[in-house]
C-alpha cells in the first residue's frame, strides 16, 4: 500500500440528459503513486475531463458511483466543506479551460493570493505578495508586478493558461491533476511548465496525472499510460510498451494518425464520435468504428487482460486487428 | 496586388496607471509586422506565447483598433472605419482560441452556428436548419446535438462548433487561431483533413496560428516566427524548418516535443546545447529591451532578423 497516492475504484460518473442518466466515466479503476506521472490520452469526448472533475469534487449535477481514496481517505460523498479543505491544498487542478477557471472581475494576482489564503493563514499579505511575484516568475510570466494588477482578458491565451498553472502550484499539492496544461503554450514555455511539473513530483514526490492530447508531451513525461475511449480504459501500459508495442486498436490508429513527413492526408478513424446519448454500451465500444474487423474478433462483455505485466487491453479484438488497405476517397471525410 | 497585404502593423495597448489613471506606458503587441499571403495559400503564425499572433489575427479581422499601419484585403484598405463594409466582414472569419469563451453559454449550437446566416443571409427556418445540420456533419458532429449548450460538450467538440460557425457563409479568408490545440490527433487530423478540402474547393486562404510545429508543418506553404510583437524570421516551410538562422526560432524547433520516449536523454541534452547557444548569443540578436531587430533577406523567400550591429 505505502506508495499509493490515490485509488479509482469502479468510478462511474454519470449525466443527467433529459430523464436519464448517462455515463461519461464508465466503471474506471485506476491507480497512481507517489512519485509518478500517470498521462491519460483519449479521444475528445471520452470522458477524461469529467474524470479529473470527479476526483476534485467538482461536478455540482453528475451522479458519482464507486470509490476514490485519496491516501486512504475517501473522497466520493466527502462533505463539500471537508472537500473544500482539500482541494487547492492537497489536491490541485489544471483547468483546461483557463478563461473559465478564472474570476474575469478580479486582478490576476489577486486571484493567486486568494489561493495561497485560503491555505496559508499565517502569511502575511507582504509575504503573500512576495509569493505570487514568485510564482508568476515561475510560470515564465513577463513583467510580473505589471500583470499582478491585470484582468484575465488583457492576457494571451497562453498567459492566461500560466496563470491558472501558478494557482495550481501554488500550495505545493501533493496531487496534481493537469488537464491540456500546455495546448496554448508555445514549445519552449511548455519545455518550462513541464520542468515545473516534474520538479513538483521531485521535490515533494507529488503524483501527477497529466492529460493531453499531445503524444510527444506524454513520451517526455509519463511513466505509465492510460488511454480512454468512450468512458472507458481501453488500454494502460509503462509508457515504453505503450509507443512501441500499442495494441488496443485505437490506440494504434490513435498514434496512427500522428502527422508524418511528407503525407498528403492525415489518417483518420473511421465513423462517428458517439455522443454521451448514442454510446455502445454493449460489446466492444470501438466494434463500429472498425467495421472491417469481423463481429467474432470482440468479446461479448469486453474486460481488461492483462497480457504482459502492468500492461492492460481491453477487448480480445486487438489479435485480429489489422490497418484496411486505404481507399482514400472512403476515408478522407471520416466525418460524419 | 496581394490577396491580403499587412504594412508595418502596430497595435499598442495603453497601460494606465499613477493617481490620475493616466497612460504611463504601452504594452507593444504588434510592433510593425509586415507580410503578404496569396489566395488560396496557408500563411502560418508560430512564436512565442504572448508575442502578438491573437492580437494581429483580430486586427486583421477589425477586432482591434490600429496603433498604426494598414491592411489591404483584395486591394482595398479594411483598416480605415468607412470601408469596414459588411461585405468585407462577410468575407473574413475568425476561428476563435478560447473555444468556450467564444460561445455564449446561454444559445443553443443552432442559434451560435445560424448567428452569421441570419445576419448575412436570408434563409427559410428549413433552408436554414438544413444548412446547419450539413455543418455540423461536415465538422463531425451528430445532427441532434445542434439543440444542446455549448457546456454539454467537450472541449474538443466545442472547437468544431467554432469551425462550423466560421465556414458557415464560406468566406474567403479564415483566421484559424489555434484551430485544433483542444482536439485528439484523429479529430485533429479529421479538422485539418477538412480545412484542405473545403481550402481547394472554395479557394479558401488561412492566416494559420499555431503552436504545434508539427500542424504548422503539415498545413502551411509559408511560415512567420513571432517574438515581443516582431518577426524575427520568416519563409517556406523549407526555410524554417531545414534551415532556421534566427536563435529564437532554433530554441522553438528543438523544443518539440519528441515521440518516442527513448529519446528523452538525448533530447535533454540536445535542448541543453541549443539553449546555451542561445544564451551566448542574446546579446547580438536582441537590443537592449530584449526585441529583435530589422528583418534581412538572405533569399528571395527567407528573411531573418540578423543582429543589427553586424
Ligand atoms: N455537464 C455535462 N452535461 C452533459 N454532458 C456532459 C457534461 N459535461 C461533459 N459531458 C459529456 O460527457 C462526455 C465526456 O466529456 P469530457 O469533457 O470528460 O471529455 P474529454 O475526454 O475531456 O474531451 P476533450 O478531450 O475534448 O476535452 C462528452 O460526451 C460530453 O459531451
Ligand atoms: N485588450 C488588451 N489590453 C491590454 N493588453 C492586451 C490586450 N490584448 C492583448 N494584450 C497583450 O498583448 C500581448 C499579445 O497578446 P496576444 O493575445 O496577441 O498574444 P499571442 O501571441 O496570441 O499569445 P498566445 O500564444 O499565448 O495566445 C500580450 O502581452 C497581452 O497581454
Ligand atoms: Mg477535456
Ligand atoms: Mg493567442
Amino acid at each position: 500500500m505505502g506508495n499509493e497516492l490515490l485509488e479509482i475504484k469502479n468510478l462511474t460518473t454519470s449525466f443527467r440528459i433529459g430523464d436519464e442518466y448517462h455515463a461519461a466515466v464508465d466503471d474506471v479503476t485506476l491507480t497512481l503513486n507517489k512519485n509518478e506521472v500517470l498521462g491519460i490520452v483519449g479521444e475528445s469526448g471520452s470522458g477524461k475531463s469529467a474524470l479529473a472533475f470527479s476526483i476534485m469534487g467538482l461536478h455540482n449535477r453528475a451522479k458519482i458511483e464507486g470509490s476514490i481514496k485519496l491516501k486512504d481517505q475517501e473522497l466520493v460523498k466527502l462533505a463539500p466543506s471537508k472537500m473544500n479543505n482539500l482541494r487547492g491544498d492537497d489536491l490541485a487542478m489544471i483547468f483546461q479551460d483557463p478563461l473559465t477557471a478564472l474570476n474575469p472581475l478580479m486582478e490576476i494576482g489577486d486571484q493567486i493570493a486568494e489561493a495561497l489564503l485560503l491555505h496559508n493563514l499565517d502569511m502575511s499579505s507582504k509575504q503573500r505578495k512576495a509569493r505570487v511575484i514568485e510564482l508568476l516568475n515561475m510560470v515564465g510570466i513577463p513583467r510580473p508586478e505589471y500583470v499582478y494588477e491585470q484582468f484575465p482578458h488583457e492576457l494571451s491565451g497562453g498567459m492566461r493558461q500560466r496563470v491558472v498553472i501558478a494557482i495550481a502550484i501554488a500550495n505545493k499539492p501533493e496531487l496534481l491533476i493537469a488537464d491540456e496544461p500546455t495546448t496554448a503554450l508555445d514549445v519552449t514555455i511548455q519545455a518550462q511548465i513541464l520542468d515545473l511539473i516534474r520538479k513538483l513530483k521531485e521535490d515533494i514526490h507529488a503524483g501527477i496525472i497529466l492529460i493531453t492530447h499531445d503524444l510527444g508531451v506524454v513520451a517526455e513525461m509519463a511513466d505509465r499510460v492510460a488511454v480512454m475511449y468512450a468512458g472507458q480504459i481501453v488500454e494502460i501500459a509503462d509508457v515504453t510498451t505503450l509507443f512501441e508495442n500499442p495494441l488496443h486498436p485505437y490506440t494504434k490508429s490513435l498514434l496512427n494518425s500522428v502527422p508524418a513527413e511528407g503525407q498528403d492526408k492525415l489518417h483518420v478513424i473511421q465513423g462517428i464520435v458517439p455522443s454521451l446519448k448514442n454510446l455502445p454500451r454493449k460489446g466492444c465500444r470501438f466494434a463500429a468504428r472498425i467495421p472491417w474487423i469481423d463481429e467474432s474478433a470482440h468479446e461479448e462483455n469486453p474486460v481488461l487482460h492483462e497480457v504482459s505485466q502492468g500492461h492492460f487491453v481491453r477487448c480480445t479484438c486487438h489479435a485480429h486487428f489489422y490497418f484496411p488497405e486505404e481507399s482514400k476517397e472512403e476515408q478522407t471525410n471520416g466525418i460524419s | 496586388m496581394g490577396f491580403l497585404e499587412v504594412e508595418d502593423l502596430k497595435v499598442h495597448f495603453p497601460i494606465k496607471g499613477g493617481i490620475f489613471n493616466r497612460t504611463v506606458d504601452y504594452i507593444k503587441a504588434v510592433d510593425g509586422v509586415t507580410f503578404s499571403v496569396e489566395q488560396g495559400k496557408t500563411y502560418g503564425l508560430v512564436g512565442e506565447s504572448g508575442s502578438g499572433k491573437t492580437t494581429t489575427g483580430r486586427a486583421v479581422i477589425g477586432l482591434n483598433d490600429i496603433t498604426s499601419g494598414k491592411v489591404l484585403f483584395e486591394g482595398t484598405d479594411i483598416t480605415s472605419k468607412k470601408s469596414k463594409t459588411k461585405n468585407v466582414r462577410k468575407d473574413i472569419q475568425m476561428i476563435f482560441q478560447d473555444p468556450y469563451s467564444s460561445l455564449n453559454p446561454r444559445k443553443r449550437v443552432i442559434d451560435i452556428v445560424a448567428e452569421p446566416l441570419r445576419n448575412y443571409e436570408n434563409l427559410s427556418k428549413i433552408e436554414e436548419r438544413k444548412r446547419i445540420q450539413e455543418l455540423m456533419e461536415m465538422v463531425g458532429l451528430s445532427p441532434e446535438s445542434i439543440l444542446k449548450y455549448p457546456h454539454e460538450f467537450s472541449g474538443g467538440q466545442r472547437q468544431r462548433i467554432g469551425v462550423a460557425r466560421a465556414i458557415a457563409l464560406k468566406p474567403k479568408l479564415i483566421i484559424a487561431d489555434e484551430p485544433v490545440s483542444a482536439l485528439d490527433v484523429s479529430v485533429q487530423a479529421q479538422v485539418l483533413n477538412f480545412m484542405q478540402d473545403i481550402q481547394k474547393e472554395l479557394n479558401l486562404t488561412y492566416l494559420f496560428i499555431s503552436h504545434d510545429l508539427g500542424i504548422v508543418k503539415h498545413m502551411c506553404d509559408d511560415i512567420a516566427i513571432m517574438y515581443k510583437g516582431r518577426y524575427v524570421e520568416q519563409g517556406t516551410k523549407e526555410d524554417i524548418f531545414n534551415n532556421p538562422q534566427h536563435i529564437y526560432t532554433k530554441r522553438l524547433i528543438a523544443a518539440i516535443p519528441d515521440i518516442n520516449p527513448r529519446n528523452r536523454a538525448d533530447q535533454f541534452k540536445f535542448r541543453q546545447e541549443v539553449q546555451k547557444e542561445y544564451e551566448h548569443s542574446y546579446d547580438d540578436y536582441f537590443d537592449s529591451e530584449g526585441l529583435a531587430y530589422g528583418l534581412q533577406p538572405i533569399s528571395d523567400t527567407h528573411l531573418v532578423a540578423l543582429p543589427g550591429k553586424g
